[in-house]
């Protein structure tokens, strides 16, 4: 596809914050609030220019959009290769959108090495973008790992008590899983050089490439690892509490928003299309370790005392979910995966900035220290209350359009991981309201609790855009749906045309075979006569 | 008829106002809003009803879809409404019970904090109730019953430094989600059946693509009267609805008693032909209603908490809802839910009134000689309470009676005489519950009792219009009188495919008249003999209660402590719940997972602890190791 704009609209977005880290480098250390200032405003450009791509994209197509493809490295044949599909366009908006108010949301948080901490925010939005808009495998691999060093030292020095240990196991535990990533992104090149006798890193040249069975199996795996990792998918979870226990407010809300998005970006761009037997061999696996990771991560999440270790397994849970609609394998579990994806993204980054307003106030994370907040803090509680039943599922929110969609696929796809499935949105009010019960109604016991000051202008500006997309994305979905369709359809030709046909044409000879083992006319007639 | 969306957009209108800039109303202001949305809502259905009536043609059905709301692969779901006489008569009822509840609330709450925010709320709920009886699919109604499951969790806990009101709240919510699961469930395979969530569709559907007793149709209808189960407070899961008494009267009035808790019926009604085909699923509804009516009934005999009473008797009465409607005489069990919204609406802001009079006493112990003190409240009461006990001629002898008799016309004799038991202890606890409040001698404080007074107007207009309701709210249905069923044959169109299709698997039916009669004075008499029996122990004697209760000891106590039940599940469920997560967390999460994560870094670190060593630093281990290296290398090339 030719590019709408005749501009190199993808890398003017990925660039921009690095403009903006030059602007803050050039500030005296001693003028705090101008580098905030910049790069709030480099953050708000950045995503004012993202903005065209949703109303230029054209929603019939499935194919690269906005490409931009010059020679890099010629004698390895990498290209610097950009676009984006129905599959990427709305996870770059939600990277832009998010940023911007990531910034404003640690405006006072932090008073310490400000530029540093902007700066590293900035570079990591560079990173986020670059990797959903690469096409290349070399340029994806370098945006993939350059998120990497940002993400460490705003844990590593920003962070809480603990921040060194858990920064360390966030790098290195990522980092192993990308290494295999890149052993079998080299097979491929070498392997793809075998079959076509050309060399070349472009992702979708491998997507017409018809891999042996038990190749796809063991490169399957080798992406497997690294995505799962960074989901995260259980049991590779456990670097995300730590991670976002210790990471300040917008490092958690960058995580939980953007960063768990990318292993489920990968599958979709490189699982699923590249190794598509492989992908339906392992379904019946990846199908039960998300199920298992939405109950695990929700009844994890009701044990915890500390309200953003809750969030942080919240967040497990609900990636299962956006997992199980993915390998589902049908167009409604697809779509309610991606769209979940940006559900997640706002509803959860908006979680760790409430969490992140009552820290500021009080210092504390622990749910104990909390109670009768809503007598004091009264707009608060009421934005709060919106954001946990949206994270709950509750209709007219947006989460519940994803986990419908999800639940359709999955049912279709697995009656019995379906319903598993489908108590995670008991167990979701369990926690969330619990924890709401605990915090914000109630007798004020503490006294430091009593002269808590209700939101100011800043934490209005920074919460109240994301309620905004909670309300629009679920009373009318379909400007976000509707982007989709064309990659999705795609997508799942790609990867079986006869599996995503059986699925979603089927009808539901399994029930009559399983109901009729128990002869309710039997039954009927012994009831009550 | 094309804008029938405005029916529940009144109602949320009144909420984003009263939402939005509540704190900055005048008090007035706010309740008038609110009442005014009710009020527009109810005057549109209204005409709606009424615009037919005086041409003298039936109710034409109106289906809408006015917008896409969510489209995916083969799903297509439209913010679509349906306007045939159920639908209407719940809108009528809804917002007409509500109205008058709204009115008496300003009295109520006029002194409360939260005022706006109370209003915003109801407002909130009506709109949600609005559209839950409105939708024409399964998903936009499934949209309504969560909105009102969230309005009942709001306005229960809506004196949020109440420990328990907060715990009622977020009891009723995690019940009702139980609930909720299996009415999911029932969503995904109708699509996955039908290809439709449309209940036309559906509906039109189902009698031709599946025989009566398909396992698809049982399934699917069971997981559907688990949700109905959760949001009607039946048998297991009816144990929100007590503590549910949390929240503020009017509150109870119209949630918990005259609209919300009714959704689960109104459902089994509007799913009628799938429950006509699933003679299992109709079973069970009968079943579990009539046990739920007895059982409910049991424990009513004894609590002593004004609302508790009521609570058990509205858990017991959607009971014979569900039995009228698992007989197959779904006219019937709307019927009865249309009457009881009336006479329990009317209970309920009575029990408020005395409530408000007593400044927040609930105890009948300290109740007691009110008579005099309230005689509206006295009047209104009393008409709610031969309503309830179903004598004649107020609205529930005709309600009741004609589900007793579907019961036992429809071949159920053991069910009939259930429900029929059960209607002694309705009148019994009823009339103890009378007699305890306002007759007798006054058992409150000399301080209390001289601050008695009658409530406001704007509490006792309503309380006098639902009780002229529930005297005539009955008659639409009148029985052995020709042309006496003018409600049956107003929802006939709706359930004209259900009874055909239950009449073709049935034996005809041969009781006559003369039997209906029978019935009807049988049912009479267990209701008077229930109120004789509670005269002769609360009023001709009343020490005599205290010695059966000495006397049949265990039998009080387990009835008191009502069954048990909460303690059963908090102990078999709740409790392991919580263990099984704190043990995931500290056990299998931080142990086991990170343990093993934590455990390759270790593995890591001593490995090369161990490598470490090579690196001596003396420079001749180097220039040995070197010499042998090249000596290794030489004689390789040289074997070669």
């Amino acid at each position: 596809m030719m590019n709408a704009l005749n501009l190199p609209i993808l890398s003017l977005i990925t660039y921009l914050p690095l403009v903006g880290i030059v602007a803050i480098c050039l500030i005296n250390n001693s003028r705090q609030d101008l580098i905030r200032w910049v790069a709030f405003g480099t953050s708000v450009v950045t995503f004012l220019v993202s903005l065209p791509l949703y109303f230029m994209f054209d929603c019939g197509t499935w194919e690269m959009q906005f490409v931009e493809d010059v020679p890099w490295i010629s004698q390895f044949a990498v290209r610097y290769h950009m676009g984006i599909d129905g599959i990427s366009l709305l996870l770059v908006l939600l990277t832009t959108f998010l940023s911007a108010l990531a910034i404003l949301s640690t405006w006072t948080a932090v008073t310490e090495r400000v530029k540093g901490y902007m700066a590293s925010l900035l570079f990591l939005e560079t990173g986020m973008i670059g990797v959903f808009c690469a096409l290349d495998f070399v340029l994806f691999y370098v945006f993939w790992e350059v998120m990497l060093i940002p993400m460490y030292f705003i844990i590593g020095i920003w962070g809480g008590p603990r921040r060194i240990y858990a920064a360390v196991k966030f790098f290195i535990y990522t980092m192993s899983g990308s290494v295999l990533m890149l052993v079998a992104i080299l097979v491929l090149y070498f392997m793809n050089f075998e079959a076509t006798g050309t060399y070349t890193f472009d992702i979708l040249d491998y997507y017409n490439l018809g891999l042996p069975g038990n190749i796809q199996m063991w490169l399957f795996l080798a992406f497997f690892v690294a995505f799962a990792i960074k989901v995260p998918m259980f049991p590779f979870h456990t670097w995300l509490p730590d991670a976002h226990v210790e990471a300040p407010t917008a490092g958690s809300v960058i995580l939980a928003g953007v960063l768990l998005k990318m292993g489920i970006y990968g599958f979709l761009r490189f699982c699923l299309p590249i190794f598509p037997q492989a992908t339906i061999d392992f379904m019946p696996i990846v199908l039960a370790l998300s199920v298992v990771g939405i109950i695990y991560g929700a009844m994890v999440s009701i044990a915890q005392d500390d309200i953003k270790k809750l969030v942080a397994y919240s967040s497990v849970s609900h990636l299962g979910y956006c997992m199980l609609g993915m390998f589902a394998l049908n167009v409604d579990g697809l779509k309610g995966s991606l769209i979940q994806m940006i559900n997640h993204g706002l509803s959860t980054g908006a979680l760790f900035m409430i969490v992140g307003m009552l820290y500021e106030r009080r210092h504390t994370r622990l749910i104990s220290e909390y109670g009768g907040i809503m007598k004091v803090m009264p707009m608060f509680a009421a934005l709060f209350l919106l954001v946990a039943l949206s994270s709950m599922g509750v209709p007219g929110l947006n989460g519940f359009v994803g986990e419908l969609l999800i639940l359709i696929g999955a049912f279709k796809a697995s009656l019995a991981f379906g319903m598993v499935a489908t108590i995670g949105l008991i167990l979701g009010a369990i926690y969330l309201l619990w924890m709401y019960r605990r915090v914000m109604y109630g007798q004020i016991t503490k006294a430091e609790n009593q002269n808590l000051k209700d939101m100011t202008g800043r934490e209005y500006a920074y919460l109240l855009p994301i309620v905004l997309f909670i309300v629009w994305i679920g009373v009318y979905p379909k400007p976000f749906l509707k982007t989709m369709d064309a990659s999705v359809d795609h997508l799942l030709e790609t990867v079986n045309p006869r599996t995503s046909a059986r699925m979603d044409g089927a009808k539901p000879t399994w029930l009559n075979d399983v109901v009729a083992r128990v002869d309710f006319q039997q039954l009927a007639k012994g009831q009550g006569r | 008829m094309e804008n029938a969306w405005l029916i529940p957009a009144f109602p949320f209108t009144g909420f984003l106002i009263n939402g939005l800039f509540g704190d900055r109303l005048k008090r007035i202001f706010s309740g008038c809003i609110a009442c005014t949305a009710m009020a527009l809502s109810f005057t549109y259905a209204l005409a709606l009803f009424i615009r037919p009536l005086l041409a003298d043609v039936p109710l034409e059905a109106f289906e809408r879809d006015y917008f896409t709301w969510i489209e995916a692969g083969t799903l297509k779901v439209a913010f679509g409404l349906l306007i045939d006489p159920l639908s209407l008569l719940m809108v009528l009822v809804v917002t007409g019970v509500g109205f008058l509840i709204h009115v008496y609330s300003i009295g109520y709450m006029h002194d409360d904090p939260g005022f706006s925010r109370y209003f915003a709320y109801l407002n909130l709920f009506a709109a949600a109730m609005l559209l839950l009886v409105l939708a024409n699919n399964f998903l936009l109604l499934f949209v309504g019953w969560e909105g009102v499951g969230l309005c009942s969790y709001l306005l229960i806990g809506f004196w949020y430094e109440k420990q328990s009101a907060t715990d009622a709240g977020k009891k009723a919510f995690i019940v009702n989600r139980i609930g909720d699961f299996g009415f999911l469930l029932a969503i995904f395979l109708i699509f996955w059946t039908f290809g439709s969530l449309d209940f036309q569709v559906v509906m039109a559907a189902a009698p031709d693509l599946f025989p009566a007793g398909a396992p698809t149709l049982t399934a699917i209808t069971l997981l559907l009267f688990l949700g109905a189960i959760g949001k009607s407070a039946q048998l297991p899961l009816y144990v929100w609805l007590p503590d549910a008494m949390e929240g503020p009267t009017p509150v109870s009035a119209l949630i918990h008693a005259a609209t919300m808790v009714t959704a689960g019926v109104y459902m089994v009604a509007r799913c009628s032909v799938l429950y006509a085909l699933a003679p299992f699923a109709l079973g069970l509804v009968a079943a579990v209603g009539c046990a739920t009516a007895v059982y409910a009934a049991t424990i009513g005999l004894v609590q002593n908490d004004i609302k508790r009473v009521l609570a058990y008797s509205t858990v017991s009465q959607l009971g014979y809802m569900f039995l009228g409607c698992g007989v197959g005489a779904f006219v019937a069990g709307i019927f009865h839910l249309m009457t009881h919204a009336f006479f329990k609406a009317l209970l309920f802001l009575g029990s408020g009134s005395v409530i408000h009079a007593l400044h927040g006493e609930q105890d009948l112990r300290r109740m007691g000689g009110l008579r005099a003190r309230l005689p509206l409240t006295y009047w209104t009461f009393m008409a709610g309470t031969l309503a309830l006990c179903g004598i004649v001629p107020f609205a529930g002898f005709f309600s009741k009676d004609e589900i007793l008799w579907e019961a036992f016309a429809g071949g159920h004799p053991l069910l009939y005489g259930l429900a029929l038991f059960g209607a002694l202890l309705t009148a019994f606890y009823m009339f103890r519950l009378v007699f305890l409040t306002f007759h007798g001698t006054p058992r409150a404080g000399a301080e209390t009792l001289a601050k008695v007074h009658e409530s406001p107007r704007t509490m006792t207009i309503p309380l006098m219009a639902l009780a002229v309701l529930a005297l005539v709210g009955g008659w639409v249905q009148v029985p052995l009188v020709a042309a006496g069923k003018r409600l049956g044959a107003f929802l006939a169109p709706v359930f004209e495919k259900a009874e055909h299709l239950l009449a073709a698997g049935r034996p005809l039916q041969h009781a006559g008249a003369w039997q209906e009669g029978l019935l009807m004075g049988l049912s009479l008499a267990a209701a008077i003999a229930g109120i004789a029996f509670a005269y002769r122990l609360y009023l001709a004697r009343p020490q005599l209660p205290n010695r059966i209760a000495e006397r049949f000891g265990a039998c009080y106590r387990l009835l008191l402590n009502k069954y048990y039940v909460d303690e059963f599940y908090q102990s078999a469920l709740v409790e392991p719940l919580r263990r099984l997560a704190e043990g995931l967390w500290r056990g299998i999460d931080v142990r086991v997972i990170d343990g093993a994560v934590n455990g390759c870094a270790q593995l890591a670190i001593a490995l090369s602890g161990r490598l470490r060593r090579l690196q001596t630093g003396y420079v001749h281990h180097y220039a040995w190791t070197v010499v042998a290296g090249a000596c290794g290398f030489f004689i390789y090339i040289l074997s070669r």
